[in-house]
């Protein structure tokens, strides 16, 4: 499979999935008018991957701002992450957010509310 | 401040101009009128950004602010309605200085009339509900899996009012036997 490698914009994460490694990481701002033309792509990939993972897939996401569009891809995303975990594969989100950023924390409790599929936060310092 | 503003204004015919003059007057730090493009979300926002860092506000006020501000302005973008025979949209988009150290984020735009009802009952909802509730009815339609036609989740006012804390203030003018203007306003 091929990596995907998607430099950020001001309105669109950097984005880097490589199967080779697993890992999977969304890092910056998602804040499209349009999320499904950026996600479905991604979550595409991730059907394909979810029939040959890697022995443990390490997901990283550091989103500074994410608009509520963005916030059902981003479940779509993980819901194909479940589907592996849920094959007895190796799995962990690691949801980082900003010291003090509470709002992102309780983003990333609620998405830990919804899937089960293991989720470390982790706060970064400034 | 605002409630006074629209009750002043509630008993005279809609008037864009005057009620735009009326919500920019004192304590404005942006303001913006017209049509709603991609880019100009982005650039406001960069200026929202901008502008509380030179007030040396706290990053926490500036990323809850950042982050109502793209919904409402994408709200915008979406849902707004150009008026029978305009090409352009008219659209209205405020950040102010607001009572008790806070900020009020105002928007203001013409919607077809069929679509009243529907808004009002959610933001009614909307505003019915307190935080806890809030973040049990972002879950259940996080959780569901249907978009609207034009990509919106269905999430943005329900995540508005619970990254604010505070009541959603708004109110439909009537303007013509097709049309509404509808303001919106939040305090963070």
């Amino acid at each position: 499979m091929d990596p995907i490698k998607i430099e950020g914009t001001r309105k669109t994460p950097e984005v880097r999935f490589d199967s080779e490694t697993g890992m999977i990481e969304i890092e910056g701002r998602s804040i499209p008018e349009n999320s499904i033309e950026f996600y479905k792509p991604l979550v595409d990939w991730l059907d394909e991957y979810s029939n040959n993972p890697t022995k443990k897939t390490v997901v990283n996401i550091k989103l500074e701002y994410f608009n509520t569009s963005s916030s059902k891809c981003i479940l779509d995303v993980f819901k194909k992450l479940e589907t592996i975990f849920k094959n007895e594969q190796d799995v962990v989100i690691n949801w980082y957010y900003e010291e003090d950023d509470e709002d992102m924390l309780e983003a990333g409790e609620d998405y830990q509310s919804i899937l089960k599929i293991p989720f470390k936060m982790i706060e970064m310092e400034e | 401040m605002f409630k006074a503003i629209i009750t002043e204004l509630l008993d005279m015919s809609f008037e864009f101009t005057e009620w735009y003059a009326e919500v920019v007057k004192n304590d404005t730090i942006l303001n913006y009128k017209g049509a709603v493009s991609k880019d100009d979300i982005a650039e406001l926002l960069a200026k929202i950004e901008i502008e509380l860092e030179r007030k040396d506000e706290d990053i926490k006020v500036i990323r809850k602010i950042y982050n109502i501000a793209v919904e409402i302005l994408q709200n915008l973008f979406h849902h707004s309605d150009s008026l029978k025979g305009e090409d352009k949209k008219v659209c209205a988009f405020i950040l102010k200085d607001f009572e008790d150290n806070k900020y009020a984020l105002i928007t203001g735009n013409y919607i077809k009339k069929n679509k009243l009802r529907l808004l009002k009952d959610r933001l009614d909802q909307i505003n019915f509900l307190n935080s806890e509730e809030l973040k049990v009815l972002y879950k259940i339609v996080l959780n569901n899996q249907q978009f609207s036609e034009k990509g919106g989740g269905g999430l943005g006012m329900i995540d508005v009012a619970r990254k604010s804390g505070s009541k959603i203030l708004y109110n439909f003018y009537e303007f013509d036997n097709d049309y509404y203007f509808y303001t919106f306003s939040v305090a963070i």
